[in-house]
């Protein structure tokens, strides 16, 4: 792909995500004109009056703001970490919830809201539940070291998964069935209705954190995706690198997570849409998968909240597309 | 400019596969590396390389050892060339050869004009320039195998290791690669380069080094050292060296088995 048309493609992208931004802002129970959107937004940054309604203002700042905010965040931050994984383990077919580390994340965060602890602590919670999930898939895969290491890793990933899956149904057990239930299992199915300010405060700079670095370092996790003696001999240290990575990408997952509970797939299909449009480079895969991730997830929070009367759960909606489209890849990469 | 191995010790903590090797590699030289499956090439290139640690010994590149080298320094002296395979991650041959700059930049740096223009030029010398924006899983095996080889070059290391180059290549890209491989000595880079094919030393290497069991059964220069006898014995078959006279007038030695008596298609009446 040449590089000229992997750059108009990242503009491109960016113009869906404009445009979806401010078609998400303007739907809803009570529509805004995509102007006064703009007037809204325009007179919250920079103080001044944006000479709107109230109501109306506080619709798009109150109440759709930090929704769109999360739900860009959120597509973001799966998406670079599901292709940041992929590339990891040399492997296509993983993603944050397909390794199980979006499980371990949200044992961690569930644990947290079981005892009560701040956003703060939902979020190291979540970080260190996905760092074990992580260090789980690494010691069984290499254990097992089966002869189809892709298939091998997928499996350990589900086994390694419904183990966190059976900690968090521990704890929803323990959970207070009046207060805490409903919060537990709403936020698991994926939503962002309850996205407050507060905890996007917190849960931004942690993601931030974790994406710049991937981003940083992109031309060196390019490499990831070659044998081990390959990047080695090519003068990469893999073994800081895979800290790195591991590191960071869990970190984006862990905020993800402890914003919006677990929503899957996003992670798998977005870097495989990116990869299709512009080639394997890593480099030009994570920006375009940033982008494509962010529109994603708005694109169906916001279907999501507008088709019926009641609301979807997001995290419902993107299984009912990942899955198809995990199962066209599955036979795109083993019926060769 | 050399790189040497000195009373190498080589293989895995509590199971050696080596010991006390010794081969040198000197600029502008083809050492071609033969043993049977099993006998420790691919182990004794990887500790040439620094990929796995030796168990004693010595490796050094122009007299100075490289046991706690980084990586990086390591790689811009020392390329490795593996053998081609199927990737899932399908690059451009041009971000293939690319990857050949990493150890010259910095661990945030993005390829520079200069990377870039050198990475062209690999690929222009091994005349796959034409391809440099297809994919890897869309060229022939050999011309993947071009492209490794290019990558090396694109690291601007003075001594190359190169596994099996020619292995699952067809009769005429195993040719391909085994011209590239003379031009790259004539351009003055040192080369190692393991093979099955004797024939493939006799064309290309100065030097040859049989491998049994870990340990060198013989080196010294090919024609000397790739002997009926000594190869009969390196693969416990028995097997013949010829000379043939090519239409030029020039000679080349192959090597072939021996079949044993009676059941040579040729002689049936």
């Amino acid at each position: 792909m040449p590089r000229r048309s992997s750059g108009a493609i990242l503009a491109l992208a960016l113009a869906v995500l404009v445009a979806l931004v401010a078609w998400s802002f303007s739907v809803g129970r009570f529509a805004v004109a995509p102007a006064d959107v703009l007037k809204a937004l325009w007179a919250a940054l920079s103080g001044g009056e944006s000479g709107l309604a109230k109501n109306v203002e506080a619709v798009v700042l109150q109440v759709r703001g930090p929704r769109v905010l999360a739900a860009l965040a959120v597509g973001a931050a799966l998406a670079s970490a599901g292709a940041a994984y992929q590339n990891l383990f040399k492997n296509p077919l993983v993603s944050p919830d397909i390794l199980g580390v979006s499980a371990g994340c949200a044992l961690g965060a569930g644990l947290a809201i079981l005892f009560g602890l701040s956003i703060v602590m939902i979020q190291g919670l979540a970080f260190a539940g996905g760092i074990a999930a992580v260090a789980l898939v690494l010691a069984v895969g290499n254990w097992v070291r089966g002869r189809d290491p892709i298939l091998t890793l997928i499996l350990t990933g589900v086994v390694v998964g419904s183990l966190f899956g059976a900690g968090i149904a521990l704890v929803k057990y323990l959970a207070d069935p009046y207060n805490q239930l409903p919060a537990i299992t709403f936020w698991l199915l994926g939503s962002f209705a309850g996205a407050l300010p507060k905890d996007l405060a917190v849960a931004l700079p942690v993601m931030l954190a974790g994406i710049v670095p991937l981003v940083l370092l992109r031309w060196r996790i390019d490499l990831l995706a070659l044998s081990e003696d390959e990047a080695r001999s090519l003068g990469l240290d893999v073994s800081k690198l895979r800290i790195a990575v591991i590191a960071c990408a869990t970190l984006v997952t862990a905020s993800a997570v402890a914003i919006a509970g677990v929503i899957g797939w996003v992670g798998l299909v977005i870097p495989h849409a990116a990869r299709l449009l512009v080639g394997a480079a890593f480099a030009r895969v994570l920006p375009l998968s940033l982008v494509l991730g962010a529109a994603f997830m708005l694109a169906v929070d916001t279907a999501c909240r507008t088709v019926s009367a009641t609301e979807i759960p997001p995290g419902v909606a993107t299984a009912f597309i990942g899955t198809p489209v995990f199962i066209v890849l599955l036979a795109a990469t083993f019926r060769r | 400019m050399s790189l040497e191995a000195r009373s190498l010790d080589y293989g895995y903590p509590g199971h050696p596969v080596g010991r006390g090797l010794e081969a040198s590699l000197a600029a502008g030289e083809v050492v071609a590396l033969l043993g049977p499956n099993g006998s420790g090439k691919s182990t004794l290139m990887r500790t040439l390389l620094g990929l796995q640690p030796r168990l004693g010994g010595k490796i050094t590149l122009d007299a100075r050892d490289i046991a706690g080298w980084e990586d990086a320094s390591r790689a811009r002296r020392l390329a490795y060339v593996p053998q081609a395979a199927d990737s899932y991650f399908d690059f451009s041959l041009r971000e293939l050869v690319e990857m050949g700059r990493t150890a010259h930049r910095g661990v945030f740096a993005s390829p520079s004009p200069q990377d870039r223009e050198i990475a062209a030029q690999s690929l222009e010398r091994l005349g796959i320039a034409h391809l440099a924006d297809r994919p890897v899983n869309g060229v022939s095996g050999g011309e993947r195998q071009l492209a490794l080889i290019a990558r090396a070059l694109a690291t601007q290391a003075a001594f190359v290791v190169m596994d099996e180059p020619t292995a699952n290549l067809d009769f005429g890209n195993q040719a391909r690669v085994l011209d590239e491989i003379v031009r790259l000595r004539e351009a003055g880079i040192g080369l190692i380069v393991s093979t099955h094919h004797p024939e493939h030393a006799f064309r290309i290497a100065d030097r040859a080094i049989l491998l049994r069991a870990g340990q060198v059964v013989a080196t010294g220069p090919t024609e000397a050292t790739l002997t009926g006898p000594a190869l009969s014995a390196l693969y416990g078959r028995p097997l013949e060296v010829a000379e043939v006279v090519l239409s030029d007038g020039s000679r080349q030695k192959v090597c072939l088995p021996v079949a044993p008596r009676g059941s040579r298609a040729a002689e049936s009446p």
